[in-house]
């Protein structure tokens, strides 16, 4: 799995972090997604693509 | 588990491609067709009143989904042509061009219109945002740095006169509320939001009524009128007061509306019909009460939980009990929101403090923590979701994390 994400668009709403918490973090001063693991494992999979879905900002890409 | 052989899913926006791609990805392989008012491909709203707005972005940036990515969905999309009426019995959308597309299951994704100010049709000058082309009239208007009324203080109202400002717009915002911004956050952290406007030289009138347009012979606006008697000049109005839910081409049909298409807790409306984002109304299973909320991450999370349950099928569906998140982006503060704070009994700011500007307040209702909102404190309050999430009980939650004022 790759994770790209377009980091000029995050809003700092945190849903990535509530979904994969492994995978993403957040800035502490302004909460701009910070990406933990580039290549997570596959089990983590489910995880991340729900957090590609639920960013009100689409910033997150997930290719398999 | 019978899954329906097709799903069509009207409105192709955040919640109507959250349906869609939530199908896909769980394996759907049925019908799909998506139907789209605009005639655009599916694109944010919230940068309309940001970075649209200022002209930090243009266009492009707002695009939901790459084409290609929205063309391996394999959803046969029908945009720039509205759904007009629903056939409930025959299981079919009406189409405005004529066509009649059916479905086993129904997603109504329609979203919200921003309300107007009656009298206000055909006003050159008068504006409302909720669309793309509302956010592009609204910029070139603003190019020309007129003197800008905005009525009402909500959040868009509220981003739009930060803009206006940082363009170099002359700015008054008119709103019937005592403290703009305070039925959502209370009167102090309201209050301080106003202060933070007011510096930046936006002009407030609060708790007075507009009570219609001013407008010259050419029908062109010129100001606005107050329930009290005064007016103010305008050469551009922004209002800003709510939105209302896009039910109109469901009358007739069998699908409940009320305030919104009126779901059960797992955002169910029966005969095949779900509804999912701005326009669905449902009982929170959390408080019991019948919900409609306008923010963005609810209408991802509807969509994502509307095509699960259209999967389980309706029987197996899954209640929506969400922790509602919503922000605002105003000069350099971001304000941010879980839960619900309108109709709190207690405010509590637990950490930071008004002065810095950075603060974590909880709300509280009937004993319990109710929400949470912060002001440039993002991981901080990202800590206190938790307690919204469990509804705590209010004493010792708000006692335990002192914060100075
Ligand atoms: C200017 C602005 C700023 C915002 N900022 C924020 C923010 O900072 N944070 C936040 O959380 N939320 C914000 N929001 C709210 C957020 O954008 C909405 O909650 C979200 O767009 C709802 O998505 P939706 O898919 O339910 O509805 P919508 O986005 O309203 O989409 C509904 C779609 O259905 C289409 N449609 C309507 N009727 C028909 C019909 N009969 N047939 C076919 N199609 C139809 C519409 O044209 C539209 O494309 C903002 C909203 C606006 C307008």
């Amino acid at each position: 799995m790759k994770i790209s994400l377009d980091v000029d668009k995050c809003c700092g709403a945190g849903q990535c972090v509530l979904a994969a918490p492994d995978v993403f973090d957040q800035r502490d001063e302004d909460g701009i997604v910070v990406l933990l693991d580039e290549n997570p494992p596959a089990e983590q999979l489910g995880q991340v693509r729900e957090a590609a879905a639920v960013c009100p900002a689409a910033v997150i890409e997930v290719q398999e | 588990m019978n899954r329906p052989e097709s799903v069509t899913v009207v409105g192709a926006s955040a919640a109507g491609l959250g349906v869609v791609e939530t199908l896909r990805r769980e394996g759907y392989e049925g019908d799909l067709t998506l139907v789209g008012g605009e005639p655009h491909l599916p694109y944010d709203r919230p940068p309309l009143s940001k970075q649209l707005l200022s002209g930090a972005w243009d266009v492009g940036r707002l695009t939901l989904r790459q084409p290609e990515a929205l063309q391996e969905l394999d959803v046969d999309m029908r945009l720039g042509v509205p759904a007009v009426g629903l056939d409930t019995a025959k299981r079919a959308v009406l189409l405005g061009d004529g066509e009649r597309v059916g479905y086993e299951a129904l997603v109504v994704a329609t979203g919200a219109s921003a309300r107007r100010l009656p009298g206000t049709e055909g006003v050159r000058g008068v504006h409302v945002l909720r669309n793309l082309e509302d956010a592009q009239e609204l910029k070139a208007a603003l190019a020309r740095r007129p003197r800008l009324v905005i009525v009402g203080s909500g959040f868009v109202g509220a981003e739009a006169a930060a803009v206006a400002r940082e363009l170099g717009c002359e700015v008054t915002m008119v709103t019937d509320v005592a403290v703009p911004l305070g039925d959502a956050l209370g009167a102090e952290i309201g209050g301080m939001l106003a202060d933070v406007h007011r510096e930046h030289g936006v002009r407030i009138e609060p708790g007075v009524m507009v009570e219609g347009v001013l407008a010259d012979g050419a029908r062109q606006v010129r100001g606005v009128q107050l329930a009290d008697g005064r007016t103010i000049e305008a050469d551009v109005v922004l209002v800003g007061i709510g939105a209302g839910a896009n039910t109109g081409w469901l009358k007739g049909s069998s699908v409940p509306v009320g305030n919104g298409v009126e779901c059960d807790a797992t955002l169910y409306a029966g005969d095949g019909v779900w509804a999912a984002g701005d326009v669905a109304s449902w009982v929170h299973p959390g408080t019991g009460r019948r919900t409609r909320i306008e923010h963005r991450t609810n209408a991802a999370e509807q969509g994502l939980a509307v095509g699960r349950n259209i999967l389980a099928g309706p029987g197996e569906a899954k209640p929506f009990a969400p922790v509602p998140y919503v922000w605002s982006d105003q000069y350099d503060l971001k304000v941010q929101i879980y839960g619900s704070t309108r109709g709190a009994d207690e405010v509590r700011i637990v950490e930071g403090g008004l002065g810095e500007r950075r603060l974590v307040a909880l709300y509280g209702q009937g004993g319990r923590v109710c929400g949470a909102a912060g002001i440039n404190m993002v991981r901080v309050l990202r800590a206190h979701r938790r307690s919204v999430a469990d509804a705590v009980p209010w004493e010792p939650e708000a006692a335990l994390v002192g914060g100075e004022r």
